[in-house]
């Protein structure tokens, strides 16, 4: 019913903008000047040929007149005033009243709202690469001194009665931001999802390698050459890299691990009838185009220090770009029992993060012979959108996680 | 307020200048603003403001160098100073602090937390 109460208001508010006196409206839809103005001020109802006929008039539909700014955009607005902390706070009750009055700018002021906190969820999960990234912290910088001025912006029509001159400086300041806003986020949110095919700057010779293999949507063999633009040291990772796939795709060639696939994704099964090691078949997995497979899939391999040796990110488990990746991640529960392949089904903390499917196992060697160290190398595929849902139990990183009570954490969050 | 107590907002942003000086002002403080790092010691020593309120990052100059260079003036020793900076880190906090920032604020902020901040600086230097 609080949607009906501001049909009134409106009304009024359209016919400002479009410049009508009452009686101009009123004469346009059929009714006398005094009963719009009780109809405005939410003192008789209106609905039927009425409510039809004043829409038209106002040249819009009677449904965006009844039902007013929605409950989708009133939860956003919510959303916004519960993330701004203010003294008086945003004036929840008159949020229908507020996207009664000016329903675009209502509107923009919650799309910045979902911008803003994407972005602080994203600067903040990357908090430990600008304190090695100067070139970030500057466009960090920029993008905050942006938040800010819109932040203050919206507060102010927020929470202040504003005169005409004023509402139209704060509306147009709010819109030249949001432009910047949107030019900077985008040139960050680049740089920022390094690995996953965009440019950035990567500044080991294993992010070289996943840079270069991104590109290629991780679809790599071991017929490609080493080209492109690489450090030496990235060159010999690439060279290693690609000479796996080759050997990996010589021992399960395309035809049969494409056949292996044909009743769903059980590397485990795979492995044991092809007669190779799971670990082979999750590399694999992770080669085929996602228009092959038909998902997306991620894949990450350690020594057995627990060192990240190669990543392939997928949308939903994060990997961190700087430092130690979670302890409670399968990968290194399944390298304290080596001869225990696992399967699991684990959720990250974080606004992104979907319920995966991870399938980890861990191949120990003696290179140097039977006398010589003991390697290992694990691997785990992820498979983001489980089909069963299970709470949040593993993080990203220590630094970035929200776990209170994880009794593997190294250091504290800095969130 | 007749006797309006002043403020000096060092700060490029625009579209920050324009928020932070409405906010202020409806408050009843007379708001001066200073938009770059070169020049900024002339303003506060010309304009001698109640409470400063320093931008850090500024295109041609470091806010730190510029709260330095007050602190060193035996004038504008006391001269109640509110640090702005998009870098929360403790050690950007404790830098700010140790070199004569008497309260530090990070952007993104609430109006009304940089108000009530404001409010205290003066309150604080007029019961000195």
């Amino acid at each position: 019913m609080a949607s009906d109460r501001m049909i009134g208001a409106r009304i009024r508010a359209r016919r400002f903008d479009r410049g009508l006196s009452q009686a101009d409206l009123a004469k346009a839809a059929g009714i006398s000047a005094s009963y719009l103005n009780l109809i405005e001020h939410d003192k008789r109802r209106i609905g039927g040929r009425v409510l039809a006929a004043v829409a038209d008039a106002l040249g819009t539909d009677p449904h965006r007149l009844s039902e007013g700014a929605g409950p989708r955009l009133i939860r956003a607005l919510t959303a916004a005033a519960a993330a701004t902390e203010s003294d008086p706070p945003p004036e929840i009750d008159q949020i229908e009243r507020l996207a009664a009055d000016l329903p675009g700018w209502t509107a923009l002021i919650a799309a910045q709202s979902d911008r803003i906190a994407a972005l602080e969820a994203r600067i903040a999960a990357m908090g430990d690469r600008m304190a090695h990234d100067p070139a970030l912290s500057a466009s960090v910088h920029d993008v905050l001194s942006m938040v800010t001025a819109i932040r203050s912006s919206a507060a102010i029509l927020v929470e202040e009665e504003l005169e005409a001159d004023w509402q139209r400086r704060f509306h147009r300041n709010i819109d030249e931001d949001s432009r910047r806003l949107a030019t900077s986020a985008q040139a960050l949110a680049g740089y920022l999802t390094a690995g996953e095919g965009a440019a950035f700057d990567a500044v080991s010779p294993q992010e070289e390698v996943e840079a270069w293999c991104a590109e290629r949507g991780f679809a790599i063999s071991g017929d490609m050459p080493v080209e492109g633009d690489l450090s030496e040291g990235a060159r010999a990772l690439l060279g290693a890299v690609l000479a796996r796939a080759g050997a990996d795709a010589s021992r399960l060639p395309d035809s049969a691990l494409l056949r292996g696939l044909e009743d769903g994704v059980d590397p485990f099964a795979l492995a044991s009838g092809a007669g190779v090691d799971p670990g082979l078949v999750m590399r694999r997995i992770a080669t085929l185009p996602r228009e092959r497979l038909g998902r997306d899939v991620g894949l990450v391999e350690c020594d057995g220090a627990g060192a990240i040796l190669f990543r392939r990110p997928t949308a939903g488990f994060d990997l961190p770009r700087y430092g130690a990746p979670c302890a409670l991640w399968p990968i290194f529960q399944a390298l304290l029992v080596p001869h225990g392949p696992r399967h699991d089904v684990v959720r990250q903390f974080g606004r992104d993060a979907r319920p995966a499917e991870t399938w980890c196992s861990v191949a120990l060697d003696h290179p140097a012979g039977y006398g010589g160290p003991l390697t290992a190398r694990a691997t785990m595929l992820i498979l983001p959108g489980a089909a069963d849902d299970v709470p949040p139990t593993l993080g990203t990183t220590c630094r970035l996680c929200p776990r209170a009570d994880c009794p593997a954490r190294r250091e504290a969050a800095i969130l | 307020m007749t006797d309006r107590q002043r403020v000096l907002l060092i700060e490029d942003e625009p579209n920050i200048i324009e928020a932070i000086r409405f906010v202020l002002s409806r408050d009843g403080w007379q708001v001066a603003t200073h938009p770059e790092g070169r020049g900024a010691v002339e303003a506060v020593r010309d304009r001698m403001p109640d409470v400063l309120i320093l931008d850090v990052m500024l295109p041609d100059r470091s806010g730190y160098d510029i709260l330095a260079d007050l602190r060193a003036d035996e004038a504008l020793r006391d001269l109640p100073i509110m640090v702005l900076t998009a870098r929360g880190q403790s050690k950007e906090r404790e830098m700010a602090l140790e070199i004569g920032a008497d309260v530090f604020m990070t952007k993104p902020f609430s109006n009304a937390e940089m108000l009530e901040a404001v409010r205290a600086l003066a309150h604080r230097r007029d019961t000195a």
